[in-house]
């Protein structure tokens, strides 16, 4: 079947006083229809800039998108003009975020914020758009939905906005749904809470989600497939139940034994040494390599290729191509 | 067992909610509402609880950083809220405070040696000649560098800067260090970092820690006792062990199984809680869990249950259990 979404070489630079930084570095993915695809990795991997770019949200001159292709319904959306952009972006892909309180209009009502894409994208008329505004507060599990389209944000929890939120995301039947850590900033049982919904949401519409986050436990939960980036660049990816039993890039697995996890009891937390190499100082090498317990002098000065394994996982690791090096 | 380093009892923090032109005191905002820890030398005990249920105000009650409404807390023996302001200062050093955000608790403007060594010279414990050598030492006891001492606050990541905070509380050599979300705000691999440097510390220097998270595998992983807050109380506390392995609480049982376990297509039994946690200004009224609570009685929505032992010193507060 044809992805919902076919990501091909993305690269996004910044322009910084200290020179330029390429956040996204070559980055290539699909996206499944129906399928949940996680991008995971820590602070300043790129995971949210990919997000970004694939919104056309990175904009110069602080930033641009240098290379690669976002292919969306036979179309590339990074050639794209701004009037066709806008009329798929909240339309047909939509994004949510992780402070719902920074993303609704504070002195807008609740009810007024639902019914603006409906009116701007599905053209409908104030009353039509009033009656689907209640149905899509009450699908998200808010109840006095009435009440609730005369409130402000402010009125309201963390939890609801973001329910509110994913209202709006979900208001024009989007293809797909980008999710950047939208349950980062929230209690744990309200979290659950959410993650129950949209996986509801996903269940009966069949859209697909592309969820970024940096908690492994919400990867576990959500995922179909899983994408692992550090310093820009996918390390690894792989079908969620494949890549948690059998994880092949060190980083990934020291992503996995670092977390302290609930009924395994340990003295000593794995933890990996150092910490993610500067953006700027960034040479022909594994980026992880001053950091991972199998470096080899190869690591140090050649960049290792993302490559199949088999079991449907890639990998870019020299450890993993030893037989082509001393051929 | 050895005697209690801290002893709270029947702790109350009252927010006045005023109202009006004239600021007339229209009600209290009940932050914490009779919370009893004890934390022997040596220990960790975690408070967890979701926000807004009152576990940093207890924290910073402990620490006299805000004056109580009720109750005792007492350090060493010693009734701190009843001291002085100079016989405070005096116990000060013995009890730390680490923060969430390391960043805006360092002055951007002063060398991380300065704002290290700076309680030391004010308190008066060591001589200027000294202090240099101190705080090498405890940058060294944190994991960082002789090179760092000279270095401003943004040179550094958010986990060295989590270093530093540490290093700063414990220069003063103090027997309690209340940190009040330390891991929450770094990545996974430097949160194992810290983690595993709040362990090491302890053992080396048999210091007692009050813990605050709301992450349940961190406190699971470093805390010997537990106890469980909801809007202001604490509705469960026990060993370690006896509270992840046998929950009593439906609200502890709801907080563990909403843990996001790393093991893909996992089958939990899971309670779901509906709705948000309510306001503490109108905390509702009997068992203030009764609202969210999916086995609530008649006799819950009445009855505010009492703390009681369930055995082994595990304390639960629910009509059920």
């Amino acid at each position: 079947m044809e992805p919902v979404m076919n990501i091909d070489g993305l690269s996004t630079e910044f322009f910084t006083e200290e020179g330029t930084v390429r956040a996204v570095d070559n980055v290539s993915f699909k996206i499944g229809r129906g399928e949940t695809v996680c991008i995971v990795g820590e602070s300043g991997c790129g995971k949210s800039v990919t997000a970004m770019s694939v919104m056309g949200l990175v904009e110069e001159p602080g930033g641009r998108v240098t290379g690669g292709r976002i292919g969306f319904q036979g179309e590339d959306l990074l050639r794209l003009d701004k009037n066709s952009l806008r009329s798929i972006r909240g339309h047909e892909i939509a994004m949510i975020f992780q402070e719902p309180m920074s993303s609704l209009n504070p002195v807008m009502k609740i009810g007024e914020q639902i019914m603006e894409p409906l009116s701007v994208h599905l053209k409908m008329n104030k009353k039509q758009a009033r009656s689907r505004a209640i149905e899509l507060i009450t699908q998200v599990g808010i109840s006095r939905p009435e009440q609730i389209m005369g409130s402000y944000p402010h009125e309201l929890s963390g939890g609801m906005l973001q329910r509110i939120m994913i209202a709006i995301a979900v208001s024009c039947s989007p293809k797909l749904l980008i999710a950047d850590e939208p349950t980062t900033a929230l209690d744990v049982t309200i979290q659950a809470q959410i993650l129950d919904l949209l996986r509801g949401l996903k269940e009966d519409s069949g859209m697909s989600i592309l969820l970024i986050t940096h908690d492994l436990g919400v990867v576990a939960e959500m995922a179909d497939y899983v994408i692992v980036m550090y310093s820009g660049q996918i390390v690894e990816e792989g079908g969620v139940v494949e890549l948690f039993q059998n994880p092949q890039h060190p980083y990934t697995r020291g992503l996995l034994k670092s977390k302290p996890v609930m009924g395994q009891r340990l003295e000593e937390l794995y933890s990996i040494p150092g910490q993610v190499p500067s953006p700027l100082a960034l040479t022909p090498s594994c980026y992880f390599h001053d950091r991972c317990g199998h470096c080899m002098p190869v690591c140090r000065t050649r960049q290792p290729l993302l490559k199949e394994t088999g079991n449907g996982q890639k990998v870019s690791c020299w450890l993993y191509e030893e037989a082509e090096l001393y051929v | 067992m050895s005697e209690a380093l801290l002893e709270v009892k029947h702790l109350k923090k009252y927010f006045p909610v005023k109202q009006g032109l004239l600021g007339r005191t229209a009600g209290h905002v009940k932050a914490v509402d009779d919370v009893s820890i004890t934390l022997r030398p040596g220990e960790t005990f975690g408070l967890v609880g979701e926000s807004g249920s009152g576990k940093s105000t207890v924290g910073r009650t402990i620490l006299r950083l805000t004056d109580k409404t009720d109750g005792e807390v007492r350090f060493k023996g010693t009734d701190i809220h009843s001291l002085s302001a100079a016989e405070m200062r005096l116990i000060r050093p013995q009890m730390q405070l680490i923060f969430q955000d390391p960043y805006s608790a360092l002055n951007p403007r002063i060398r991380i040696g300065d704002a290290i060594g700076e309680a030391l010279l004010d308190h008066g414990l060591c001589t200027k000649a000294e202090v240099r050598s101190l705080v090498l030492e405890a940058l060294e006891a944190c994991g960082l560098s002789a090179y760092h001492i000279d270095r401003f606050p943004h040179e550094f990541s958010g986990g060295q800067r989590q270093r530093i905070g540490i290093a700063r509380a414990l220069i003063l050599n103090p027997d309690l260090i209340v940190a009040d979300e330390p891991v929450s705000a770094l990545d996974v691999s430097i949160q194992a970092q810290i983690i595993n440097l709040f362990s090491r510390l302890q053992q080396s220097k048999g210091l007692a820690y009050l813990f605050i998270s709301h992450d349940l595998s961190v406190v699971e992983h470093l805390c010997t006792s537990i106890g469980v807050m909801y809007l202001g109380s604490i509705v469960e506390t026990a060993t370690r062990d006896e509270l992840f392995l046998h929950p009593l609480h439906p609200y502890t049982k709801a907080l563990l199984s909403a843990v996001p376990v790393p093991v893909p297509r996992l089958k939990r039994e899971r309670i779901v809680l509906t709705g948000d946690i309510p306001s503490p200004a109108n905390p509702p009224s009997g068992c203030k869990f009764h609202t969210r609570c999916p086995f609530a009685l008649e006799v819950c929505k009445a009855e505010i249950p009492l703390l009681r032992d369930a055995g082994a010193g595990h304390l639960v507060a629910c009509h059920l259990a």
